[in-house]
């Protein structure tokens, strides 16, 4: 069945973005991450122009989030004072992000900007989860107890001034790696087009040592806002949110989110990690091929944004 | 001194008049197409438009011993197109340089009785712009406006996406003479057609010389749910924008209802 997009402007199937959302909306939900590295580039493989595939999968996963956070909140597993210290020094790095977007812009270098820091970002971010958890059900084969969190052990982190005490964690940190996180996700999301829950997740828990419990319904909280503020954003700035494209995107997102979490908690966290880390670096990949590998077609045209 | 005013504004006007009589004697190209309003609803998926008509010819005037040769260009509203090319530069392949691509058609359609070479010479297919190759593409090179010789690779690449998107169409067989004077063409819109006027331009050829013209026009439009959804989302951008989170916040918060399990 065939539907036609009244912003992206072309006739789609119905049932492949259906499809597609219920798939993302899945591995989202299964992980605790927005999903939009895995959505942005599948809505342009089917032909969407890049500008609105950004603009719409931002509604996109701010619907599966909503939810996400919803079902987290009912079991008091977030951190709303956490969230919000993230999302100042998330907004502060959204606004350093579009700014160096702008300036590549008008340099010309943005397409291999982003081209180059999806390779590095996602590869480096895969590896790394794939290795800690490789180690760790290593560890746990061999008969050693899994250390997810030794409360004891103390990094340059914990000796940081302004300390803050977050009760739902259970930690009581410095917030100025909180703020550093907050704009490093905001500065990277701003120029992938991502919400970076695949970043976020594991640097709560590595640097911050949050709890597993609460770190995935924290980062949905965050993922949750500067997604719905992008939305608007784009819509007002750009028009190119196209609100059938995310409708149906959405339905699918958040069927395939609740399936996704339910699978996610029958399976070892260790595992769920592995898992995540090779996805993200199958992603990482694919993009380094498309840099590597001669063009089908040298070519290539774009209509300009300035004449519609 | 009045007279003499009166007679050279008598003389003024019949010069104005006088080149348009001969073309009053040559043949009438009498047109239509099948519709004038092409309406993208939701199911849209691309669409055939027909244009048909007669020629007509001049009355008392002896019967033209060739026979009678169509070109119909079809021009969508008009957009600027920047074309790149991607070269390798240390090991990945980055676009280097590019081409801008200015006021050009969004939508063309040429369409003909014949290959050109065989009823114009290649001087008049330059100057009535026939065909695609021969068409004018105005293109941004360093501070000018100006079109590039036909082989330029840029000018050609761009030539050669468009026709593979179906948005640049070339058939020299496109038009159809059902009967000496009765003539039909197809005039195919792709699923992504741009939306606005279009302008059609019919010339009839004899003997390898222009004899009429005629224009016609239709128009793309979105209707229904789809116009109500492009226009709100551009002149109500930020009211657009709050209805598309809300409509994010309810699926999400009905999915959490829906999926309850505690």
């Amino acid at each position: 069945m065939e539907i036609y997009l009244p912003i992206a402007d072309l006739p789609v199937n119905v049932f492949l973005i259906f499809g597609m959302g219920l798939t993302v909306g899945f591995v989202s939900g299964m992980f605790g991450i927005g999903g939009g590295f895995l959505m942005t580039p599948l809505l342009i493989f089917i032909g969407i122009s890049p500008a609105v595939a950004v603009a719409t999968v931002a509604s996109h996963i701010a619907a599966s989030s909503f939810s996400g956070v919803l079902s987290y909140w009912r079991r008091r597993a977030l951190d709303f004072s956490l969230a919000g210290l993230l999302l100042i020094g998330g907004l502060i790095g959204t606004f350093g992000g579009v700014s160096l977007f702008t300036l590549l812009r008008r340099v010309g270098q943005l397409d291999i900007t982003i081209g180059l820091s999806y390779v590095i970002m996602l590869c480096s971010v895969g590896g790394l989860m794939c290795w800690e958890s490789i180690s760790s059900i290593l560890r746990a084969r061999s008969g050693q107890r899994a250390e997810l969190r030794r409360p004891g052990s103390h990094t340059w982190i914990h000796g940081l001034p302004f300390k803050m005490r977050f009760k739902k964690s259970r930690i009581y940190v410095s917030i100025i790696p909180v703020l550093g996180i907050g704009l490093i996700i905001g500065f990277i999301g701003a120029i992938m087009g991502i919400g970076g829950g695949f970043l976020l997740v594991p640097m709560l828990i590595y640097f911050l040592r949050v709890p597993t419990s609460v770190v995935i319904g924290t980062s949905m909280v965050l993922t949750l806002t500067t997604m719905a503020i992008a939305t608007l954003l784009h819509a007002a700035t750009n028009h190119l949110v196209d609100a059938v494209l995310a409708m149906i995107l959405m339905v699918g997102g958040v069927i395939g989110a609740q399936f996704g979490a339910q699978a996610g908690q029958k399976m070892p966290a260790d595992r769920l990690r592995l898992l995540l880390g090779a996805m993200v670096v199958a992603v990482g990949v694919r993009f380094a091929l498309d840099l590597v590998l001669p063009p089908t077609d040298q070519f290539s045209i774009r209509t300009m944004e300035t004449s519609k | 001194m009045i007279l003499r005013r009166a007679s050279a504004v008598l003389a003024f006007a019949l010069a104005l008049v006088a080149p348009l009589a001969p073309a009053a004697a040559a043949e009438r190209i009498v047109s239509s197409v099948s519709t004038h309003r092409v309406l993208i609803n939701s199911n849209f998926t691309g669409m055939d438009i027909v244009l048909f008509g007669t020629i007509e010819p001049d009355d008392g005037a002896p019967p033209r011993s060739g026979s009678y040769d169509l070109v119909a260009t079809v021009t969508g509203p008009k957009e600027s197109v920047v074309t790149r090319i991607k070269e390798r530069r240390l090991g990945i392949w980055v676009n280097t340089s590019s081409r801008e691509f200015i006021e050009v058609p969004s939508y063309l359609a040429v369409l003909s009785t014949r290959p050109f070479d065989q009823f114009v010479s290649p001087e008049t297919r330059r100057r009535l712009q026939l065909g695609l190759r021969s068409t004018l593409l105005t293109q941004r090179i360093g501070p000018d406006f100006a079109d590039t010789v036909r082989d330029d690779p840029f000018r050609m690449a761009f030539l050669r996406l468009k026709q593979e998107r179906k948005f640049y169409v070339e058939d020299t067989g496109g038009v159809t003479l059902l009967t000496p004077t009765l003539f039909r063409a197809t005039i195919p819109l792709p699923a992504e057609v741009p939306v606005g006027d279009y302008n059609i331009d019919l010339r009839l050829f004899v003997d390898g010389a222009a004899v009429a013209r005629s224009s016609s026009a239709f128009q793309v439009a979105k209707v229904g749910f789809e116009q109500f959804v492009a226009s709100s989302a551009q002149h109500h951008g930020v009211l657009y924008g709050l209805a598309t989170v809300s409509l994010a916040l309810m699926t999400g918060w009905i999915a959490s209802i829906m999926f309850r399990r505690d």
